[in-house]
């Protein structure tokens, strides 16, 4: 099953690669990873999409809450979050096409942010699947490149996770 | 009063109060060692190898409560400790190894003598620190101290630059240090505790497995404790040796893959298990949907909330410190005057009692040659089981578990995780130089010992007069055992062909070496080297022994523990599979 991870962890030279390091090294899986200092400076804030049983994803925790850096982990999935990832994209944008894309793109509600004669590039928020449903309703022939940030998560509410 | 970075080092050193740092100079640690050279407060013992130092750290930790410290140069002096932090790291042991580093202009540039000792180890050290600013230098001691030795203790590296070494500034020990992000396992939570009392009350055929973090945490008077007032039996892991008295009626001997047959069948048809710092590792329980085919209610007291459902899923998970909450435990049971019911626990002992009888570890010494048990047992009782045994990787290892009966902890110290041949040689030195009124005996075998032979000279040096008890079957034992069990007795490299004169050898050093081949002389010989008379010598016995012999009992893998392979006399009677063709060997 999909997880979406939270971390806090000390914002210090290394810190990121103990963590990527521990993935590899006892097999766990990374389908996404965001990080970035917070309004502390002191602290990093990681997202991490992983999927496995919830042994594993027990024992990534276990394992994370190890590591001397890492501050504080939760599992977003144990309660209501909202998550966001922001792609970039740049689609072919000629003759018929031009005008079908700007439709496309009104309709994911994302803004186009550069213009060519041939291209658009189109800056999209959502989820992961809506960003993947914009790239599955596009023909893939006019898609030129992607870029995705991977998600970040926030649990609703008053759930907070801070020091 | 302004200071250089490598007088710090020899500062922190002192006010942790260390007595030994186990080292080899290089360029990166010229001013270190320009530093440690000026002061006298600590010891430097200079080993033969990078490895061999942090093993003797190892060593000297493991045989006293203190944190062993280690000092390499960077480049190859690092990469050479790898092995010997990596051998500590898997057995949780409290160290801090210092490497040099090169200057911090010259890092990313492929310098001389230049790896990434903090990438390198990332994954085998509790945490390891790059020090780039001499100001921080003092605080990182603290905390590398602090992280080493709290919670479930481990080794932590310090890089440091040769630039850091020689900036100057002012010394301030901090006289205590807090780590936010790192707050370790304090008192089991009351409410489990209660549980698991609960839980032990009804018990029928109780168990109680307890592992290394018993030895580690300091707890094994309140694992007798707990043994004894429940008058339940009790096993140790190979890392757990000594935690509980061997020689006691209610110990039933090493569990696992070269466990005994009552141990490993108790463990694997107990009702309730009580595991003590001891983590269900693959050489405990080989196939964890096997050990749970008998239905067992798990109570697991570990440090490390990790340890707990990594392999087994328990019932009632205990994080904390073992001393701690057995200490919590054992009050409760008192005071609310909990007891086994005596009718059940008659027939589960009767059923052990049953398990023991035929002896599992029985093995016959004849006239011709030696069997590698009967040399343990001889060192046992020729030295009173009081020795400090260390040991190296393979059959001697397991022999050296079996047949020496460690009634107290920290009596028995061996690579158990990662396994590391050469640790045994060098974990003597450190053991008794922690320990200079010991007799401390290093059971090792002829490959082992040839992995960190060169410390010899460093026993010479600083008077380590270990015992070296080396049982010389001229094959790599375990892996010739594994070939003939699982590879149709295709021997491929197993065979140690040129070995050295090792009594010569030993000579060469400076040391005594006697060779013993024949068993009437085993014993005459163990207690003439080992009387008063060498006292203060390194001695080092070459006995030749059996080639052929296998360790037993072995639950092979992906096995049960009660399914077994069982020593000659026990096959066919019940038990074990015992179906496997053993030819002539055994």
């Amino acid at each position: 099953m999909r997880h979406i991870l939270s971390i806090l962890i000390e914002n210090e030279a290394g810190a990121l690669s103990r963590v990527v390091g521990l993935f590899s090294a006892r097999g766990y899986n990374i389908d996404s990873l965001t990080v970035s200092t917070t309004e502390d400076a002191t602290l990093s804030r990681m997202t991490i999409v992983t999927h496995g049983s919830d042994d594993v994803i027990e024992q990534i925790t276990k394992q994370l809450n190890k590591l001397i850096e890492v501050v504080k982990v939760i599992d977003l999935n144990e309660s209501d979050h909202i998550e966001r990832e922001m792609m970039l994209i740049k689609v072919r944008a000629t003759g018929k096409d031009r005008e079908e894309m700007k439709r496309m793109a009104d309709i994911f509600r994302g803004r186009i942010i550069d213009v060519t004669e041939k291209t658009y590039t189109i800056e999209l928020t959502g989820t992961s699947e809506k960003l993947g449903a914009f790239i599955e309703a596009l023909d893939r022939t006019v898609i030129l490149e992607t870029v995705r940030t991977g998600a970040s998560g926030i649990g609703r509410g008053e759930r907070i996770l801070k020091i | 009063m302004k200071i250089s970075g490598a007088e710090i080092v020899a500062r922190c050193l002192q006010e942790e109060g260390v007595e030994f740092v186990f080292g080899y100079p290089g360029g990166a640690v010229l001013e270190i060692y320009d530093a440690i050279f000026q002061q006298d407060k600590f010891k430097h013992v200079l080993v033969r190898h990078e490895q061999a130092a942090v093993h003797a750290a190892d060593g000297y930790s493991r045989s006293s409560k203190k944190v062993g410290v280690a000092l390499v140069t960077s480049g190859p002096g690092a990469t050479n400790a790898v092995t010997g932090i990596a051998t500590a790291y898997l057995d949780s042991i409290p160290m801090v190894v210092i490497s040099g580093q090169v200057a911090t202009p010259a890092i990313g540039l492929d310098a001389f003598q230049e790896v990434d000792m903090v990438g390198i180890t990332r994954p085998c050290v509790k945490h390891n620190f790059l020090v780039r600013d001499v100001n921080e230098l003092a605080e990182t001691f603290k905390k590398a101290f602090y992280i080493a030795q709290t919670g479930r203790p481990g080794p932590v590296v310090i890089d440091i630059p040769k630039d850091v070494t020689q900036a100057m500034t002012e010394f301030n020990y901090p006289e205590s240090v807090s780590i936010r992000s790192y707050v370790p396992a304090g008192r089991g939570h009351p409410g489990q505790i209660r549980k698991a009392v609960s839980l032990i009350s009804e018990a029928k055929r109780p168990f109680i497995y307890v592992g290394g973090g018993a030895v580690l945490a300091d707890a094994c008077e309140e694992v007798r404790d707990l043994v004894r007032l429940l008058n339940a039996p009790c096993t140790n892991t190979l890392m757990g040796l000594g935690a509980y008295p061997a020689t006691d009626r209610q110990f039933v001997g090493m569990l696992g893959m070269h466990g005994t047959y009552e141990a490993n069948m108790a463990m694997q048809n107990c009702d309730v298990l009580i595991a003590v710092g001891a983590r269900f590792d693959d050489r405990v329980v080989s196939v964890p949907e096997k050990f749970l085919a008998v239905p067992k209610k798990i109570i697991h007291i570990d440090i490390d909330p990790s340890s707990i459902a990594k392999r087994v899923k328990v019932d009632i998970p205990i994080v904390g410190n073992v001393k701690d909450v057995l200490h919590e435990m054992l009050a409760l049971i008192r005071q609310t005057n909990v007891h086994i019911d005596s009718i059940a626990l008659e027939a589960w002992w009767q059923q052990i009692e049953e398990w023991r009888k035929p002896n599992s570890l029985l093995y016959v010494q004849d006239q011709e040659i030696i069997k590698p048990q009967y040399v343990v047992e001889k060192l046992w009782e020729v030295t009173n089981g009081q020795a400090i045994i260390t040991s190296d990787v393979g059959q001697h290892q397991m022999f050296a578990a079996q047949y020496y009966k460690f009634d107290r902890p920290k009596q028995w110290i061996n690579s158990g995780g990662l396994g590391t041949m050469g640790f045994g040689l060098p974990a003597a030195m450190g053991a008794q130089l922690a320990n200079p009124d010991a007799t401390v005996a290093c059971i090792t075998g002829e490959a082992s010992i040839q992995m960190n032979i060169q410390e010899l000279s460093t026993c010479k040096q600083y008077h380590t007069p270990v015992k070296i008890v080396n049982l010389n079957n001229r094959y790599l034992g375990m892996v010739r055992q594994w070939q003939e069990f699982f590879y149709g007795n295709r021997y491929s490299e197993s065979y140690m062909d040129a070995l050295p004169d090792f009594v010569k050898l030993a000579e060469a050093y400076g040391h005594v070496g006697v060779r013993v081949e024949k068993p009437a002389d085993v014993e005459p010989v163990l207690k003439e080297f080992f009387s008063s008379k060498y006292k203060e010598r390194l001695v080092f016995f070459d006995f030749m022994t059996d080639q052929k012999v296998n360790v037993f009992p072995m639950v092979g893998n992906g096995k049960g523990l009660d399914e077994m392979d069982l020593p000659p006399h026990m096959r066919n009677n019940g038990g074990g599979d015992g179906d496997r063709d053993y030819g002539n060997l055994c």
